[in-house]
């Protein structure tokens, strides 16, 4: 997002300051939360499962003693939260965030399982298909903005996508049902180019009204002709294929190689915008205009060219992202089934620092979220489903409240620019 | 479809002529563009010509056709008005919320649970009390996200969506609450507000089934209040300059952290009244997802009002007979409400993009508007 990073170097400095100890203050207040309302109540071990009794290579249970586990943890993050709190180290603000609120989600996991036994592993593989939207459309962000358009219409372009698949799918089979989305993810990809590159409408509008007209869209064909002709919304689903060798590895093995295409795929998406953005001509072409496309302008590199294409590229992205709602998933298209992934995938880019490297590591962070979540279900805790279902949100804000103002945007996001 | 000319009447003395091409010929061709490309989307889904002719007369008999329809437009307007004030305002002050449907749901609540805990209370406090409840807990639940975006820099975009997707759960974990839950139900739904705390209908002698409420009143306040605070005070001067120049603000001593905190809390004060206005005028209890979509629509309300009080007023009244037009489409026609969406996201693009509409209509627009408007 914008970050408006202009006020004179003294007043950044103490808001910095500010800010770190805000952090301090949180960390310190959940690891007392964690010592009181968890280290008192666990009871027991936790018994982690690491593999399946199927699998080739078995791994012996990972068991925990809960209590002092619980106590343990809640010392570290005091720990982290008094040190962020004294110094202040602007450095470390982001890194303590990240390293609390890991040990405050594991406390949290052993005090859940205490006295009762949970599958690790599933859990993780369930994580690494959860992020996958979430990392593609933090992916379809990076992208967009590191030419300088801020993408709001993420959201739009997975639901897009997600209907495109069910459609297409369904009549034409998974693959070009696959084709479908992407092309329809580009398309509105194109569509935001043109409202805020040539018609110069305000980048996070044009956002908006994409994802409302979308919404619309598809909600209206979903009660207009889906309700008639349910064989259009029947779409076959991506199973997951397992590679051989490398998908035996335990732990690794069921989370990275035993997927569908939709994870594979996002990785390799992942490893290729990296590719393009960092290691190719046009990579650096694309972030000098995201940087200083005056400059980028003057040397001859076509601005408006440069963000058509790579805003049309991030909308094919996430259009691809959003088959895995209907392809990926249940094959069958909702009324609003994203459900505000897009935005939590914006968070992600925020949280990766604009790279596409960090997009993924966020949304693992926010797949896991949501995993821990669905998984907390069956193991039966007093806290209502609702607050659960809460996590993966409240903790969008803490990422992006404790970490944005270190986290550098491309100098010209948001800004529209005119050709002299 | 003359609300945009009686806004410039409204205007006329502040403007010049060059600007009512902006303020009329673009919002009346966005209309029409939007209902033109509807009617596309239609024959798209097979929806037969005479079909999508008798939708549009049934979008015109529903939203003015009959004193009920008038009565259903003015309903469903006043929440729209409501909240696009309060975004509105906030837009004034260089602040994006998309949280007024978050705002909304916990105002609304608010206002439900005050109403039927003190239901012994006589109208003449209740209402108020009520009506004030739904404001307050709109306004905190705003601050929260302006007290992030001012103490720690994050964006109100992300976090107001965020707010807003908590605030779903929060709404059905609180309708399972045994004190708020109505008795004998297992489904989540709230005890109903007692007559004494109800916005009371105005055509009720008429016919009882005419829904207009006194919230319309509210509605008109509001305008009042807003078009006061925005242009004849000294805080809505701190806003627009915030708004229009940070970097200026500041240095004219501006607290830009305060004033971010007062806007949002003030455009949550708004959407909490419009949950409120909701609740005790309409639903007379609170159900997952009661708000309906109110605060995103009010986002295309307020733009559409280009963030002017009283255009926000049309803008909500032209949304509003969409929406009452809508429904009546849906019954006569059999032609999804959802239509009703994509032609306000249109009308919304449009708006926004005036440069669009230019290239749509060029015969519509003087010819000098074009070397600044236009790439070279």
């Amino acid at each position: 997002m914008t970050v408006i990073d202009t006020a004179p170097e003294p007043a950044l400095q103490t808001a910095k300051e500010r800010q770190a100890r805000i952090v301090g203050g949180i960390l310190v207040a959940l690891a007392v939360a964690v010592a009181v309302f968890l280290g008192a109540d666990a009871a027991g071990d936790a018994t982690f499962r690491l593999s399946r009794p199927t699998d080739r290579f078995v791994l012996a249970n990972l068991v925990l003693p809960a209590s002092p586990f619980i106590y343990a943890a809640s010392g570290v993050m005091a720990f982290l939260g008094v040190r962020q709190f004294l110094r202040g180290g602007v450095r470390w603000t982001s890194v303590s965030l990240g390293v609390g609120l890991t040990i405050a989600v594991l406390a949290f996991l052993v005090w859940a399982t205490a006295g009762k036994a949970f599958s690790l592993t599933g859990m993780l593989q369930a994580t690494m298909v959860r992020a996958v939207p979430i990392a593609l459309g933090g992916l379809a962000g990076v992208l967009s903005e590191r030419v300088a358009v801020v993408n709001i219409a993420i959201e739009g372009m997975l639901l897009a996508g997600a209907f495109a698949g069910a459609l297409v799918g369904s009549l034409l089979g998974g693959v070009f049902g696959l084709l479908a989305a992407v092309l329809v993810g580009g398309l509105f990809g194109f569509i935001l180019a043109a409202l805020v590159v040539t018609y110069r409408m305000d980048q996070i509008i044009a956002g908006v009204v994409i994802n409302l007209f979308v919404l619309g869209l598809t909600s209206y064909v979903s009660s207009q002709v889906f309700q008639e002709y349910r064989h259009l919304n029947n779409a076959p689903v991506f199973r997951s294929a397992k590679i051989p060798f490398l998908g035996d590895i335990p732990v690794i093995g069921p989370m990275v190689f035993d997927q569908n295409i939709f994870v594979y795929g996002a990785l390799i998406l992942v490893v290729l915008s990296t590719y393009y953005l960092f290691y190719t001509r046009l990579g650096l072409r694309a972030r000098a205009v995201g940087e200083h496309p005056r400059a980028a302008d003057t040397l001859g590199i076509n601005v408006y060219r440069t963000r058509y294409i790579n805003v049309t590229l991030a909308g094919m992205v996430a259009g691809f992202g959003g088959a895995w709602f209907t392809l990926g998933a249940v094959g069958r298209f909702d009324e609003g089934m994203t459900g505000g992934r897009g935005y939590i995938g914006l968070a992600a880019m925020i949280f990766g620092r604009w790279h596409p490297v960090g997009a993924l590591a966020a949304a693992l962070v926010f797949g896991f979220a949501d995993s821990l979540q669905q998984k907390l279900a069956l193991l039966q805790t007093p806290i209502p489903s609702e607050f659960l279902a809460m996590a993966p949100y409240v903790a969008t804000i803490i990422v992006v409240a404790g970490l944005v103002g270190r986290a550098k945007a491309p100098a010209a996001d948001g800004k529209p620019y005119v050709k002299e | 479809m003359n609300d945009p000319a009686m806004k410039s009447l409204l205007e006329s003395r502040l403007i010049g002529r060059s600007q009512i091409e902006d303020i009329v010929i673009v919002p009346l061709f966005a209309v029409f563009a939007a209902l033109v490309l509807g009617a596309f989307v239609m024959l798209a889904t097979n929806v037969s010509l005479p079909t999508i002719g008798l939708s549009f007369l049934a979008l015109l008999k529903g939203s003015v056709g009959s004193l009920n329809a008038l009565s259903e437009t003015l309903t469903a307007a006043a929440p729209l008005i409501l909240a696009g004030l309060g975004l509105a305002l906030g837009f004034r002050a260089g602040l994006f919320n998309i949280g007024a449907e978050g705002q909304v749901l916990m105002g609304g609540i608010a206002a439900v649970v005050v109403g039927f805990s003190f239901a012994n209370f006589p109208a003449v406090i209740l209402l108020p009390l009520s009506l004030f409840a739904g404001a307050l807990v709109g306004a905190l639940y705003a601050s929260i996200a302006g007290w992030l975006r001012a103490a720690t820099g994050a964006h109100e975009v992300i976090s107001t969506i965020m707010l807003n997707l908590i605030s779903y759960r929060l709404l059905d974990y609180l309708l399972g609450l045994p004190f708020i839950q109505k008795e004998g139900r297992a489904d989540p739904i709230s005890k109903s507000v007692p007559e004494a705390a109800e916005l009371p209908r105005l055509l009720a002698f008429i016919d009882p089934n005419l829904r207009v409420h006194a919230g319309i009143f509210l509605v008109l306040a509001a305008v009042a209040i807003v078009y006061w605070i925005l242009f004849r005070s000294k805080l809505g001067f701190e806003f627009r300059a915030s708004g229009e120049n940070p970097e200026a603000a500041r240095f004219a001593g501006i607290h830009s952290g305060v004033i971010i905190v007062a806007a949002m809390a003030t455009a949550g004060a708004l959407a909490g009244l419009a949950g409120a206005n909701q609740v005790l005028g309409v639903l007379g209890r609170a159900t997952p997802g009661f708000s309906a979509g109110i605060g995103f629509d009010a986002i295309a309300v307020a733009l559409l009002g280009r963030s002017h009080p009283v255009g926000v007023l049309f803008a909500g009244l032209l949304f509003g007979a969409l929406e009452a037009g809508g429904r009546q489409m849906q019954v006569d026609a059999g032609v999804s409400i959802d239509l009703i969406g994509i032609i306000q996201a249109l009308i919304i693009v449009f708006i926004a993009a005036p440069l669009l509409v230019r290239t749509l209509f060029p015969w519509g627009f003087r010819k000098p508007a074009n070397p600044k408007g236009r790439t070279p």
